[in-house]
């Protein structure tokens, strides 16, 4: 069977939910092979263990001392040459900023057609065919790569992670990254402060605000915290500085397809919808009726937020015993 | 110093959207304009060439049908000196690594200190160009900045990554894409507007850049659309209205009946 390389997403080492969702996909398509990019200790017997538990039957480890100062353009210089040396069906790589540019990238080097932002993807014979959520998620659309490997990147929550144990057979790759891929240089990383909650674009819940909070996101946050899920903004409350441009949904923010997703104070702008349209329940909060928000959900409340949410924290709070 | 942003015309995200029966993106059928995010390069390239003591010519360069040259008059309209239109019949339906190419090789027929491109096309929204051209032309990217510092042949940003913000530095030429936190755009002066319709706009061919026609378009493309369906509408589920103050309660029983309590 052939190959389908997995680039691992991890945080010193701590995998990402994401990518258990795509060694689950590639079982679909081939055979796993997990390729970790990252210091001997990041690939500790934790990480190993868990890309095996998914399924993993190779997990390539690259030691990135050498190349960890420089964007993204390495990471693609590995797997451009991991391609080339195992041919495999299909590389995926989990929709991300930093996963987007090294698919780019790497469609470019071996000449191969890519699909980004895949919200599932299905084998069909030899080749993958993905399903993507385009115009705000108004389409759905079908498609496959036609010339080379395929390229994919793969949102969030696109599949089930699925326990599969597999060989696990590690393989150290060397790797020469050409002087070119060295221009642009990290100087200087400040590490994001965790804010404790789940991670918004992985969390099964998440409440969001927007202007109507007029920068009050105490209740937002307790709401949350009552559900267990993520917090999440407008953009008008992240240029209002109210909340960090991290925590952002939509088209230039982040997409999140949670179980359960509540809009309190958030007009529905179509900017917004495109971050959040997938949700599989949604739930709005306005004092205007006309919100076109409300188009969108399966249970609305018309009122104020700031006497509707308190009110409901406690309310689940005292039902949550 | 020359510096080149690549501006995309795009159809209104407002405005209903739709495919063509071959699957490709209808851009007849609904106005189109200068994608809000490109306005953001746009924009910081006009900052860097109001900081330099230097001569800086801002060229702003689109790949698209005729009506794409409303993108670049924008452009000129706030600012940009002039423009170059790539445009040919066989660009139609073109995937990213098709379109890549071509802005590729009209960049390198034009003198580049730096490239600037939006963080993502607002139709598309791949994302992936900034990459793919970085990768064509073997420039380093600075990618996604949400702050542009540029002295002397350095060019600094910060990127504000999801574990992480980070400082990133490079030297011209170099690519930089930009996200829409990078500040906010100037609408165009009525001066801009009368001055811009004296500024040069050149159009090109494929044969222009030297790039033949089985390289690019729809027939040639990588990947394939096999299907487009639009999405069952949402149906509206029930709204209550908090006038008693019982909107709380009624929230926390549809939770409840959900499971999510
Ligand atoms: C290129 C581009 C990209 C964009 N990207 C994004 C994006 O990624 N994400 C995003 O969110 N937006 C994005 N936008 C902006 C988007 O168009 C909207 O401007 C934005 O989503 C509005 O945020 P909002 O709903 O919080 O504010 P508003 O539209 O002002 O809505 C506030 C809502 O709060 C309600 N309200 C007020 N007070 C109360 C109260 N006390 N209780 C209950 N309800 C109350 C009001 O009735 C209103 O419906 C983008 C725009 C552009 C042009
Ligand atoms: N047809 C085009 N003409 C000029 N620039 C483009 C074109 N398509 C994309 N770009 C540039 O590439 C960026 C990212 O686009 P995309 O990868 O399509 O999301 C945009 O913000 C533009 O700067």
């Amino acid at each position: 069977m052939r190959e389908v390389l997995v680039l691992v997403d991890h945080v010193d080492g701590a995998v990402s939910k994401p990518t258990t969702e795509l060694l689950t996909i590639a079982r679909r398509l081939g055979e796993p092979a997990a390729v970790f990019i990252g210091s001997a200790e990041d690939a500790d017997d934790t990480a190993l263990k868990t890309l095996k538990t998914f399924g993993a039957e190779k997990i390539y480890t690259v030691e990135d001392a050498d190349f960890r100062q420089f964007l993204v353009a390495p990471k693609a210089e590995v797997l451009a040459q991991l391609v080339q040396q195992v041919s495999p069906v299909a590389v995926l790589v989990a929709s991300g900023a930093e996963g987007k540019e090294i698919a780019g990238r790497l469609a470019i080097k071996t000449g191969s057609g890519l699909i980004t932002d895949a919200v599932d993807v299905q084998g069909d014979g030899d080749s993958a065919v993905t399903t993507q959520s385009v115009f705000a998620g108004s389409y759905t659309v079908r498609a496959k790569v036609t010339t080379g490997t395929s390229i994919i990147t793969v949102k969030p929550n696109a599949a089930t992670p699925e326990q599969a144990e597999g060989a696990g057979a590690q393989q150290a790759v060397q790797v020469e990254i050409s002087e070119g891929a060295k221009g642009a240089r990290i100087t200087a990383s400040e590490p994001r402060r965790s804010s404790g909650r789940p991670d918004l674009s992985e969390a099964a819940i998440v409440v969001a605000g927007g202007r109507g909070t007029g920068g009050k996101f105490e209740s937002i946050e307790e709401f949350a915290d009552a559900l267990g899920g993520a917090v999440g903004a407008s953009r008008a409350v992240v240029d209002a500085g109210w909340y960090p441009h991290s925590y952002q949904i939509g088209q230039t923010g982040k997409t999140v397809s949670p179980q359960l997703y509540i809009a309190a104070g958030i007009s529905g702008a179509i900017q917004h919808r495109a971050g959040m349209q997938t949700s599989k329940t949604i739930v709005a909060i306005n004092k205007d009726e006309e919100a076109p928000l409300f188009e969108l959900v399966d249970f609305g409340v018309v009122g104020d937020l700031h006497s509707v949410l308190p009110a409901a924290t406690e309310e689940v709070n005292k039902r949550k015993g | 110093m020359n510096i080149v942003v690549c501006v995309k015309y795009v159809p209104d995200a407002t405005a209903d959207r739709h495919f063509e029966s071959d699957s490709t993106v209808d851009r007849e059928g609904v106005d189109g304009l200068l994608s809000e995010l490109d306005e953001y390069p746009v924009e910081q390239a006009l900052r860097i060439k109001e900081q330099q003591d230097d001569e800086v010519q801002v060229t702003v360069l689109t790949v698209g049908p005729d009506d794409a040259s409303d993108a670049i008059r924008k452009a000129l309209q706030m600012g940009a000196d002039k423009g170059v239109h790539v445009s040919d019949e066989a660009i139609a339906g073109s995937d990213s690594i098709g379109t890549s190419l071509v802005l590729a090789e009209a960049i390198k027929k034009l003198e580049h200190d730096l490239v600037m491109c939006g963080m993502a096309s607002t139709d598309g929204s791949m994302g992936v160009l900034p990459a793919m051209l970085a990768e064509r032309l073997g420039l380093p990217a600075l990618t996604l900045a949400s702050e542009v510092e540029y002295d002397a042949g350095r060019v600094r940003i910060r990127r504000d990554g999801d574990t992480a913000t980070q400082t990133v530095e490079g030297t011209t030429p170099v690519l930089v894409s930009v996200t829409d936190q990078s500040g906010e755009a100037r609408y165009p002066s009525f001066k801009g507007i009368m001055a811009a319709k004296k500024k040069p706009v050149e159009t090109w061919t494929l044969s222009d850049i030297g790039v033949s026609e089985d390289q690019v378009g729809l027939s040639t493309a990588w990947s394939q659309v096999m299907a487009t369906e639009p999405r069952p509408p949402r149906t509206q589920g029930e709204v209550v209205a908090d006038e008693d103050g019982s909107g709380a309660t009624k929230l926390a029983d549809f939770l409840a009946s959900r499971k999510f309590i």
